[in-house]
């Protein structure tokens, strides 16, 4: 079975993030980066399909220069080899044009499976693997935690609202976008970090591909978020910050 | 048809979805006519609800293969009304069914949606949509071409009780499907055990979150929990490590809770965590980061290391009680 994974590199979950001087993205200077917690899962899920029934996994990353030392991680962590999107300019596109980017490099491929994350950590958009699907014409499926290999096709565990799940079955090739948390992620071995450097990375360009960049939905500005609330915040020692605490909870709260 | 299109959603158990009234609300606030469309194979119940609106219409979408979900089924019925209707705007609740259909719908109209939008602004050209970005730390305002407006709108963002009270016509329609456009078969939808512990039900609250760090922490959460009399509950990551059953789990995947109290321990506050919880009376964060999202919920907040202020709390409550 022939699985491509796309994935994306994103700034570290728990970065200060400040506004741009155009105010249109983020200041990336001192970020550092890692690869989108969602896509590490679909990624993890793919290594393990292709463990139980053989076959390649290929990853597809459309990102800077910089977006490399993720792929050398995921292919250290056990991928077959790689295409690189090479596009500085990743906000300049909106989900549908991003998601084109990504169809017209996966359509060559002829996967029999495309898996991503479910969302990103940067934009949260939660909609490239649905895009693709429509784009490339293939079935799929969205917040999937198990995923079950049959005679006619996958048979997958969907998360629904409120703790209820369902299974779908769908013929191959599908899409699927993977839950976080659905298995455990492993982690690169040194064999694997040292196999990972003669390991085949295509690189390939939005203009090689055939797709411009689109501004369908422009972002017009990023800022900081509107404080709704006014939050009271207990300042001094952790003994100080505790004593305030305890009194509001007793007086206003009257929770003890 | 010119207005708005707002694609409102059935449950599995056969209920309007709470947030679909959220998302007639925010339609209305704009100031346009603003129509609903149910799909299924039976809609009767959910539409005759939907006519106690001040809409303009109500479309019905039956027909037999809609009758269990299925992203195919879906996105060939909203599109076929799509084409029917020509709208300015389609709006729909940001539902884990709409993440899985709506981008398709808006894909196949070769445009791009706007997803977990928190806010809509119209200007002289056009219409500004505003979601959040990095986890909720920052928010950007999106400006869609001109043409037809793809968006899903975040729970809660806005309050389904100011959805206007009416009249409105139902129009029953039978889209055009064909067996053959449906791929997926699903399955009854389950749940994987009983519940034992109910959250909802509990008044006071202490959750944690990835900053509690390992499991062996867990037992400081024990202790204040148990200081204040309180049930512990935890945000999805602690859950999906298996530090604690996925019944403590609050959230979109997880219970919706509304305690008295709601003390969080190192839980930055993503969106999906905060809707299941933002409803409470009192939200107390501990955090280290000033700038994580749940302080935008907070009534009180300390920004400090939890691993100090807790125990701290912990002494005080006690000495508190003698």
């Amino acid at each position: 079975m022939k699985i491509l994974v796309a994935l994306k590199q994103v700034p570290a979950r728990d970065s200060q993030f400040r506004v741009n001087a155009a105010a249109q993205w983020i200041d990336t200077t001192d970020l550092s980066h890692e690869i989108n917690e969602p896509d590490a899962y679909a990624l993890e899920s793919g290594l393990r399909l292709k463990e139980q029934h053989g076959g390649e996994v290929v990853v597809l990353c459309a990102g800077p220069e910089s977006a490399a030392s993720a792929i050398r991680e995921a292919l250290a962590k056990g991928a077959d080899r790689a295409i690189h999107v090479q596009e500085e300019n990743l906000p300049g596109y909106d989900s549908l044009s991003l998601a084109k980017l990504l169809a017209e490099a996966a359509r060559a491929e002829a996967a029999d499976l495309v898996l991503t994350g479910l969302q990103s950590d940067d934009l949260g958009s939660g909609q490239t693997g649905v895009i693709l699907a429509e784009l490339l014409g293939l079935p799929h499926a969205t917040i999937i935690m198990d995923v079950e290999v049959r005679e006619d096709g996958l048979r997958v565990k969907r998360e629904l609202e409120d703790g209820w799940f369902q299974h779908v079955s769908l013929p191959l090739p599908a899409v699927l976008t993977i839950q976080s948390g659905s298995s455990r992620l492993r982690y690169a071995t040194l064999m694997g970090i040292k196999k990972a450097k003669t390991k085949e990375v295509r690189a390939v360009t939005a203009a090689g591909l055939g797709v411009a960049p689109e501004t369908g939905t422009l972002l017009e500005r990023v800022a900081l978020p509107d404080r709704t609330k006014q939050t009271v915040l207990l300042e001094g020692t952790p003994e100080e910050q505790a004593a305030q605490l305890v009194e509001k909870l007793k007086h206003e709260v009257r929770a003890l | 048809m010119s207005g708005i299109l707002v694609v409102v959603e059935i449950t599995a158990q056969g209920a309007l979805h709470r947030m679909s009234l959220e998302t007639l609300a925010a339609a209305q606030e704009l100031g346009r006519p603003v129509s609903a469309a149910v799909f299924g194979a039976q809609t009767g119940d959910v539409a005759a609800q939907l006519a106690g609106y001040a809409l303009e219409k109500v479309y019905a979408l039956e027909h037999p293969l809609l009758d269990q979900y299925t992203a195919d089924g879906a996105t060939a019925a909203v599109d076929w009304l799509i084409g029917r209707l020509a709208p300015e705007m389609v709006l729909f609740p940001h539902t884990y069914q709409a993440r899985d259909f709506a981008p398709k719908v808006a894909t196949r109209r070769g445009r791009a949606l706007v997803s977990d939008v928190i806010a809509i602004r119209r200007d002289q050209s056009g219409v500004v949509l505003r979601r959040q970005l990095f986890q909720g730390k920052l928010v950007g305002d999106y400006r869609p071409a001109a043409g037809l407006v793809f968006a899903s709108l975040q729970a809660g963002a806005w309050r389904a009780d100011a959805l206007a009270a009416g009249s409105a016509p139902v129009e029953v329609l039978t889209p055009e499907l064909e067996p053959g456009m449906i791929r997926q078969k699903p399955e009854a939808a389950f749940r994987e055990s009983a519940r034992g512990v109910d959250l909802t039900a509990a008044p006071l609250i202490v959750a944690v979150g990835r900053g509690i760090k390992e499991e062996s922490n867990l037992v400081l959460a024990q202790e204040l929990a148990e200081a204040l009399g309180a049930e512990l509950a935890a945000s999805r990551p602690i859950c999906d490590n298996g530090w604690l059953p996925m019944e403590r789990q609050v959230g979109s995947s997880g219970q919706t809770v509304a305690p008295k109290l709601y003390l969080a321990l190192g839980i930055s506050g993503a969106i999906q965590h905060l809707v299941g919880m933002k409803g409470s009376q009192c939200i107390v964060a501990i955090n280290k980061d000033r700038d994580a999202p749940i302080f935008e919920v907070a009534d009180y907040g300390i920004v400090g290391d939890l691993f100090e202020v807790v125990p701290a709390l912990i002494d005080e409550i006690s000495r508190q009680r003698g």
